[in-house]
């Protein structure tokens, strides 16, 4: 599949928008309808969720069913809402796959990541990482197949919790 | 410390907890000696080392150990530190090695232990002996059906003693092996609570915060089909359940099953995929156990608490979870999913899905829980115009207590209590 380096860098520059201003719905739909998100637990970072306990393994029902979740008030670890900054960078296309999944008419994409969250009293945590993404283009427009958030700390620590969409 | 801090008066119907207990860094330091140094702290699951050589590295009550099997496969626990000038002599988090170096000066230590290799040692005066300078081990080590315990304390009664009623409960999760045996699953989820530790031991058995605290995760639940039934009169959950003391500060919360099991209670969230896989080990377990006790394992889920400080939840997954506090309101928690030994692909997919809509860092459920444990200890800066919690639900009834009332919690800071003031 083909998709230039400046298409993918916009549309990973457009989900982080969403997602910094909490517009679960708009992300929502640019998720492909078997889309996958995964973060890794940390002393695992290239586990596969069938026999390696992830902190994060959700497939399509579960993703919607967490953006569903986030929307309620009684997420109350997200309530208010934490504030974040997306900073997403080395933005690569790669040929290797994810997971040994060999996926026709998807390409792979490699980015790092650095998510400020903010919470009221003084709270504040650096998420630190790479993101591995499948897209694929649904009606000429990119989606996004898989999403995994590969945190680079050793231990999640004093992070605490990915309770919100990392 | 010369007032009380657990009042437990059953004439006068009072239970109250001080919460200078949730702050004070002297109770903290008490609790580091009079509680982590003397009660058996579990150390980790003979599964996490195979092999001869195998080893993993952690932090126990404040102190570096290397859980690991020697030379003979016997499963052993050393404190991870180099007799001559006290470097850690592992520093990786697993592997298998021949023995472990201390890198600062080069001592090494067999398999076993022995110290092996001293660079220079002619210099060493004839009163130096190799043989005294082995790795050091807790002074009591033990195990009970795959969960490996410690305890600091050379006098402590022994491990099937300290465990007394909560035995009946690791039984219960083992018997879920057609092997005997359970295995620790790749991945560890190790996150920071910034909430005293004892916050963590109520609220991992307390059923009464569920209906408030986990409302958008019952709501997830209902959505996906699963039947959640309304909670009958006197009842504050969907099903029945109890709180039971085990002695020794150890209970449980022993609850029928509303919201499925790997082993073996199907639910929609599961998939219409999943259900011959979980019948199929529902069938084994009747031939296995006979039908009144797989019934006993299948259909009940127990949140147990070994006191002070491991967790066994045993429901929507096997959950082993344990935490050491750092501070008065700070603890390091780890946790990791714990499955038969040889169960199927199918049923660990299963199993490792079912844990990841309720527990860990980024569950529907356990992030509210911290959540709620940080609000409480910021609540905690006003203990002096508030010092008491009351914790007195259940405390006039006769006979069963239920998972919502507070039996349980109080048979934890009764022991508490008796060991502080020990």
């Amino acid at each position: 599949m083909n998709a230039a380096r400046e298409e993918v860098e916009d549309f990973l520059y457009h989900e982080a928008q969403l997602l910094d201003e909490w517009r679960l719905d708009e992300w929502l739909a640019l998720l492909t309808d078997d889309a996958k998100y995964r973060v890794p637990s940390n002393d695992a970072p290239s586990g596969d969720p069938a026999d390696t306990l992830f902190l994060i393994a959700d497939d399509i029902q579960r993703i919607r069913g967490r953006v569903e979740r986030l929307k309620d008030p009684h997420a109350h670890a997200e309530f208010p809402h934490s504030r974040t900054r997306r900073l997403i960078t080395n933005v690569r296309m790669v040929s290797d796959t994810i997971s040994g999944e060999m996926v026709p008419d998807t390409i792979c994409v490699h980015a790092n990541f650095v998510v400020h969250r903010f919470r009221r009293g003084g709270k504040e945590s650096q998420y630190v990482g790479r993101y591995r993404y499948l897209l694929r283009r649904v009606d000429g427009a990119l989606r996004i197949a898989l999403r995994e958030a590969i945190l680079d700390s050793e231990e999640l620590g004093r992070l605490g919790a990915v309770s919100f969409i990392l | 410390m010369n007032e009380r801090l657990v009042v437990n008066d059953p004439d006068r119907l009072d239970f109250r907890v001080h919460r200078a207990a949730m702050v004070d860094p002297e109770v903290f330091e008490r609790e580091m000696r009079h509680i982590f140094d003397v009660c058996w702290i579990y150390a980790g699951h003979e599964s996490e080392v195979r092999a001869p050589g195998d080893f993993v590295t952690r932090s126990l009550c404040g102190r570096p150990v290397i859980l690991c099997r020697d030379g003979a496969n016997r499963v052993r626990v050393f404190l991870n530190v180099c007799r001559h000038r006290g470097a850690m002599v592992c520093r990786e988090r697993s592997g298998n090695a021949k023995g472990f170096t201390c890198f600062y000066h080069g001592w090494s230590y067999d398999r076993d232990g022995n110290l092996d290799g001293v660079p220079g040692e002619s210099s060493y005066p004839s009163s130096f002996d190799r043989r005294e300078l082995g790795l050091a081990q807790p002074p009591r080590v033990d195990s009970y059906r795959g969960f490996v315990f410690v305890s600091f304390d050379p006098q402590a009664m022994p491990l099937a003693d300290y465990l007394a009623g909560a035995k009946e409960y690791i039984d219960l999760v083992v018997d879920q092996s057609p092997t005997g045996e359970m295995e620790l699953i790749r991945g560890t989820q190790e996150y920071t609570i910034r909430a005293n530790w004892k916050l963590l031991v109520e609220n991992s058995f307390d059923d009464y915060h569920l209906m408030s605290t986990h409302k958008t995760w019952l709501d997830y639940m209902k959505k996906s089909g699963v039947a959640i039934p309304k909670p009958t009169k006197g009842h504050v959950m969907p099903a029945h359940g109890v709180g039971r003391a085990l002695g020794n500060g150890h209970a449980v919360i022993d609850n029928e099953n509303f919201r499925g099991r790997p082993v073996a209670k199907w639910i929609p969230i599961y998939g219409e995929d999943a259900k011959p896989e979980i019948e199929r080990i529902r069938a084994e377990l009747v031939q296995r156990l006979g039908d009144a006790r797989a019934r006993r394992v299948a259909d009940t889920n127990r949140n147990l608490v070994v006191f002070p400080n491991l967790v066994v939840n045993d429901g929507s997954s096997v959950t082993i979870r344990t935490f050491h506090p750092t501070a008065p309101d700070r603890m390091e928690v780890t946790a990791w999913a714990l499955g038969p030994k040889g169960e199927s692909a199918k049923a660990r997919a299963i199993r490792l899905d079912s844990f990841l809509t309720f527990y860990g860092p980024g569950g529907f459920a356990t992030p509210d829980d911290v959540e709620a444990l940080e609000s409480v200890q910021q609540g905690m800066a006003t203990w002096r115009e508030i010092p008491w919690s009351v914790m007195t639900r259940g405390m006039a009834k006769e006979g069963e207590q239920l998972n919502t009332d507070e039996l349980h919690l109080r048979e934890f800071w009764v022991h508490w209590d008796r060991y502080m003031r020990a």
